[in-house]
């Protein structure tokens, strides 16, 4: 049977985080559908049907999904899911907000945050912040996922799926969209940065961060902060890396003032290096860093960041 | 406004827990446990909500072992009225506490259900949008700023990106994230006073539940060792080694 692929857009371009999706989807060895609903969308259609090893893009463009709210949203994946052997989707913010919603009105269990597949019914995900990985079987008829995106690689491109309409399903109107506030930021997403530069409490302040981010500039990394560092003010809260925000896995990961709490190590530890940049050698970051230095950030930085631009020219 | 607040007991957040050496489970007995942070929140936010005078009662509920009667000894030292608990000695997947909890919500009839995103456990962050499913509400997941408006809550949720502000008809599902409030620190003489406060015990077969799910982990183990780092003693050493030996610069 077939797979479907719930993807994630901004009605205009196709999220990064679905092509890594349907790459997951692929590994269960079924062909894959992918449902792009939203308002004024086609474009997403035409990308997802791009998508190597596509089959079909269905698309519902429906001013029901303008705001992707959960309520409707879920409404029309399950008008759709009795065809499927599986159901994925991200687990980002949307993904983990609509799809609990889908498997529950299944009356089947959700396989959360996937890391690895064994199998078409096997999969490993990981508990406890990330301290432990468990292999879980889920044998339901139909299997409701969420991916973590960072675990899997994108698809390439190269596809010509065709691209079939769907109705709309009933609204059932349980909630209304008020507003949304987005954070503005030039640098590249932070979930698909090859390079992140985080800072943490002992960045200090807001005006601190403008050395990550002249750090950031000669890297073109996106910057990332723990949890202290946002609830201190410093930066906005979807910057937070770690169990409670974003997962990373970017080829490096530079960890600035920054002490290594376990729900922090959860967000990066998949990095493939991690350099620490601590004043305090007993950090637990300093400890588990590939690279370490210890010393004055306000000193570090700077002379860092002069290094690249030397390295460069 | 009747508000009820599902609560689950946890390893504490500050305990490291490792695998058991055959990869059956991990092992909890004897560390500490404790009220599930997030759930900590949401029984904040619920006595916030009886302070104010919105709500006029606060319902905790567990759904676990006997020792869970402790975890809702908490949630009445908070400012809990009453107390549930549900007992159980299987841990079950959110799919089966959704199907639990709805019926909790059939029997007691709240206004507002507040709970966790997440249980910090088995990283779930299920349960909340399930039991919102399964009775049909509305729900606000992730929440970082609650207000009650006329007949309906107004939730501004964490999203990535930023955040988003729903409404919601009541009756409704609100899940906490970390932003939405700090939870007070508990007093003796509340601690002392949810000692009498009414802890109602039951089977959860009495719920009449299917407690069967197409869903079991098989298998546990440590996540990959990274090998050992190394200290760098400047910055030009640090960056011959991003460029030479990691090769990411």
């Amino acid at each position: 049977m077939t797979v479907l692929v719930v993807a994630e857009h901004d009605h205009r371009h196709l999220a990064d985080v679905t092509r890594r999706t349907v790459s997951a989807a692929l590994a269960l060895g079924d062909a894959v559908d992918v449902l792009v609903a939203g308002q004024d969308c086609q474009a997403v259609g035409e990308a997802a049907a791009a998508l190597e090893g596509v089959s079909r893009v269905l698309l519902c463009d429906d001013p029901t999904y303008a705001h992707q709210l959960a309520e409707p949203l879920a409404e029309l994946v399950i008008s759709l899911a009795s065809d499927y052997s599986a159901v994925l989707a991200a687990a980002t913010t949307q993904g983990k907000d609509f799809m609990p919603r889908v498997a529950a009105r299944l009356d089947v269990a959700q396989v959360s945050d996937i890391t690895g597949i064994e199998g078409p019914t096997t999969f490993e995900r990981p508990i406890y912040a990330g301290n432990v990985m468990a292999r879980v079987i889920c044998e339901d008829p139909i299997r409701v996922i969420t991916v973590r995106p960072t675990a899997f690689d994108p698809v390439g491109e190269g596809g010509s799926a065709s691209i079939e309409t769907v109705p709309a399903a009933q609204d059932p109107g349980l909630s209304r969209f008020v507003e949304e506030s987005l954070t503005e930021s030039e640098r590249p997403e932070l979930g698909a940065a090859r390079v992140v530069v985080s800072g943490g409490r002992g960045v200090g302040s807001a005006e601190g961060f403008q050395l990550l981010e002249s750090l950031a500039d000669e890297l073109n990394a996106a910057i990332g902060a723990s949890r202290a560092a946002v609830d201190a003010g410093f930066v906005p809260n979807d910057y937070q890396v770690g169990q409670t925000g974003k997962v990373v896995a970017p080829e490096l990961y530079i960890a600035v003032g920054i002490s290594g709490a376990i729900q922090h190590w959860a967000g990066m530890k998949d990095s493939k290096v991690v350099v620490a940049i601590n004043r305090d050698e007993e950090a637990p970051m300093v400890q588990m860093a590939d690279y370490a230095l210890v010393g004055d950030l306000f000193e570090v930085l700077p002379a860092l960041r002069d290094g690249l631009r030397a390295l460069k020219s | 406004m009747k508000v009820l607040v599902p609560v689950k007991r946890v390893v504490d957040y500050t305990v490291r827990v490792r695998p058991r050496s055959d990869g059956s489970g991990v092992d909890i007995a004897n560390l500490k446990m404790s009220m599930n942070p997030f759930d900590e929140i949401a029984m904040e936010e619920a006595v916030r909500l009886r302070e104010a005078g919105v709500a006029t009662e606060v319902v905790a509920v567990s759904i676990g072992p006997a020792a869970a009667q402790d975890t809702l000894r908490t949630a009445l030292a908070f400012g809990a009225d009453r107390a549930l608990l549900l007992e159980t000695e299987e841990s079950l997947a959110p799919v089966v506490i959704s199907r639990a909890l709805a019926a909790v919500v059939g029997e007691e009839s709240p206004d507002l259900v507040l709970m966790g995103k997440q249980a910090i456990d088995d990283d779930c962050n299920q349960t909340a949008q399930m039991l919102a499913a399964r009775v049909g509400w509305g729900q606000g997941t992730f929440a970082c700023r609650l207000e009650m408006g006329d007949g309906e809550v107004i939730v501004t949720r964490e999203v990535d990106g930023g955040t988003r502000t729903v409404a919601l008809g009541l009756p409704a599902v609100v899940s906490t994230d970390l932003r939405l409030n700090e939870p007070r620190y508990l007093k003796l003489p509340n601690i002392m006073k949810a000692k009498k406060k009414p802890l109602d015990r039951r089977p959860l077969d009495s719920l009449g539940v299917d407690t069967r799910s197409g869903i079991r982990m098989v298998s546990v183990a440590e996540p990959p060792a990274r090998k050992p780092g190394v200290r760098v003693a400047d910055v030009g050493e640090l960056l011959d080694k991003l460029k030479n030996e990691a090769q990411v610069i």
